[in-house]
């Protein structure tokens, strides 16, 4: 009996873990290997151990550096944005308002369209579509080509990022906001407690999980965003906006320095689990029971 | 304040936050008035209706993204491949925790859920490079074919989707099954019949959750697939824009047909792809 339970069991769980270790756990090994080489990419050319230089060189590649410093503003715009936005109409459609049902619909939409397309989308609005409207307007102090301008490219990409995730943001706050007892808020009203007090005292403090959950995921996800940028800015103008994943990529890719680039590819994942786990543990001491 | 202008206030800002929902959505009109306008007609006024419905320059996008064997492809994968996550990482999961106080099972299932910190940039070079090495040496056709992608995308999903099981299995009663075992079933019949018929909520989530990311997905692809006949919709649309210089009306009929397959699913399913969402997102 005992034996044949070891069958099973390995029937159930064999499948799945050899092929995310193939997938997943091999390459994660492999890729760490990679980091300490120098080598070219062409299976042809020997690989060269060079021990940490790779690190090392990374701490100094300012054009590096620059990408992560741009990709650290790019979360920030994005995760405060979202959030904020997408709390905003969760709080909204979950009032007395009429049409609830129908703004919900139109917020979350723009989440099942992928970044890759979306950015295209954009990138006509924010070039040719923002020139027109300008030209026929006249308020060409906001209707300019905003991607060959570094900053606003980058504006524009927070901007993207915001409209994208905002309605999947605000489906995590409806349910957590959901979850409040109806008389747990008329109580507060009976004691006193309108509009920003209620808010800040009662919901805010009980939709805290739904807090830590949307703001792991739009962290993580801003973090890693590669493919919005690539078709909206392209990293343009002049590398300008050229966050994290992209100069991985394009070290890689581009340049063809496969060591290299794995090196920051490692770096990249070290920063990104300090961060998150950073705010996880953060958010969750200031969650409250029920 | 009487009631009636309580209500008459309460339509008007109903209606305001209505008219900010539409504006959120405006992108999507300006795509879709643009991609029947001439070039002259668009340069003159974006914002307009178009003068005349001419589908001319979706024909010619058609063609040029070759976009119906784009959107099977992408339909094959995603759904093969989200068939195959479903089936593995829930079988998987209920045996994860339904044996919590073993080693094994502790060890593999907090693996499981540490790599989903691991970006996908740090895997996908030496990802592309061990599958290559492994064509070579042992044949399999791998890179570049729709079953090399799949099997990379069970890899990829199942962690998350495993976690998803793993904790909705934990909140069903463990009586159920034992009941079948006591009749004689065996594992297999056990879970296929009585267990997961129960996940059903959950299965419903990690469905939405993995078809809106594998459609979408365009960096796995793209360094997996190169030839023409096997490329997925992000794929095209890519290739299409660094193809041309940037024709805007051509543009618009070529993206207004790539999100059209994501317009009718939401229309279609929009209950449980807001459920599966608001479920994937408690624990």
């Amino acid at each position: 009996m005992k034996r044949k339970d070891w069958y099973w069991n390995l029937l159930f769980v064999g499948p799945t873990v050899c092929i995310f270790s193939l997938v997943v756990l091999v390459p994660f090994v492999m890729g760490i290997s990679y980091s300490f080489v120098s080598w070219d990419g062409i299976a042809a050319n020997a690989k060269r151990f060079i021990g940490f230089t790779n690190y090392v060189s990374a701490m100094s590649d300012t054009r590096f550096i620059r990408s992560a410093v741009k990709t650290f503003i790019f979360t920030a715009g994005a995760v405060v944005l979202t959030n904020a936005l997408g709390l905003i109409v969760a709080l909204l459609v979950t009032s007395k308002m009429k049409l609830a049902g129908v703004v919900r619909t139109f917020y979350f939409m723009p989440y099942l369209i992928g970044g890759l397309i979306l950015g295209y989308i954009w990138k006509f609005i924010f070039s040719d579509g923002f020139a027109i409207i300008g030209n026929v307007t006249g308020w060409k102090f906001i209707f300019f080509n905003w991607l060959l301008n570094p900053t606003f490219a980058l504006f524009a990409l927070i901007f993207v990022s915001t409209w994208q995730t905002a309605g999947y943001v605000m489906i995590i706050y409806i349910s957590g906001i959901q979850t409040i007892p109806q008389d747990l808020i008329e109580a507060a009203e009976v004691d006193g407690a309108h509009g920003w007090k209620l808010f800040w005292h009662i919901k805010f403090p009980l939709i805290m999980p739904a807090f830590t959950i949307s703001l792991f995921m739009t962290l993580s996800n801003s973090f890693k965003i590669f493919d919005t940028n690539l078709s909206l800015t392209a990293g343009g103008p002049s590398n300008a906006t050229e966050l994290f994943a992209m100069n991985i990529y394009n070290e890689i890719f581009l340049n063809g320095n496969y060591g290299y680039g794995q090196a920051k590819a490692v770096l990249f994942f070290i920063i990104v689990a300090i961060f998150t786990l950073a705010q996880v543990s953060i958010t969750k001491k200031r969650e409250v029971g029920l | 304040m009487s009631e009636k202008q309580a209500k008459v206030w309460l339509w008007i800002g109903s209606l305001l936050v209505f008219a900010v929902s539409l504006i959120h959505l405006s992108p999507l009109y300006l795509l879709a008035v643009n991609s029947f306008k001439t070039r002259e007609e668009l340069y003159e006024n974006v914002l307009s209706l178009p003068k005349s419905l001419s589908f001319q320059y979706y024909q010619v996008a058609m063609e040029r993204m070759n976009i119906l064997t784009a959107i099977m492809n992408s339909f094959i994968i995603t759904v093969v491949s989200t068939l195959l996550i479903i089936l593995f990482s829930s079988m998987t999961a209920w045996v994860l925790a339904r044996h919590e106080d073993r080693m094994w099972a502790k060890v593999i299932y907090m693996t499981f859920v540490a790599t989903m910190l691991i970006p996908f940039q740090t895997l996908m070079m030496p990802l592309i490079q061990f599958f290559s090495q492994i064509q070579q040496t042992l044949g399999f056709q791998i890179i570049d074919t729709r079953q090399g992608l799949i099997f990379m995308y069970i890899g990829f999903g199942s962690a998350m989707s495993v976690f998803l099981y793993h904790g909705f299995v934990k909140s069903i009663p463990i009586s159920l099954e034992e009941a079948g075992y006591i009749d004689g079933a065996s594992p297999w019949t056990v879970f296929w019949r009585i267990v997961f018929p129960m996940l059903r909520p959950i299965t419903n989530t990690v469905v939405i959750l993995n078809v809106i990311w594998i459609w979408n997905d365009y960096l796995l692809p793209s360094l997996v697939l190169s030839s023409e006949h096997v490329k997925t919709i992000p794929l095209s649309t890519f290739s299409f824009f660094g193809q041309f210089t940037i024709q805007w009306n051509l543009a618009m009929a070529g993206l207004v047909m790539t999100i059209l397959p994501v317009i009718i699913f939401y229309a279609v399913a929009q209950r449980n792809i807001i459920r599966g969402i608001a479920d994937g997102a408690v624990k």
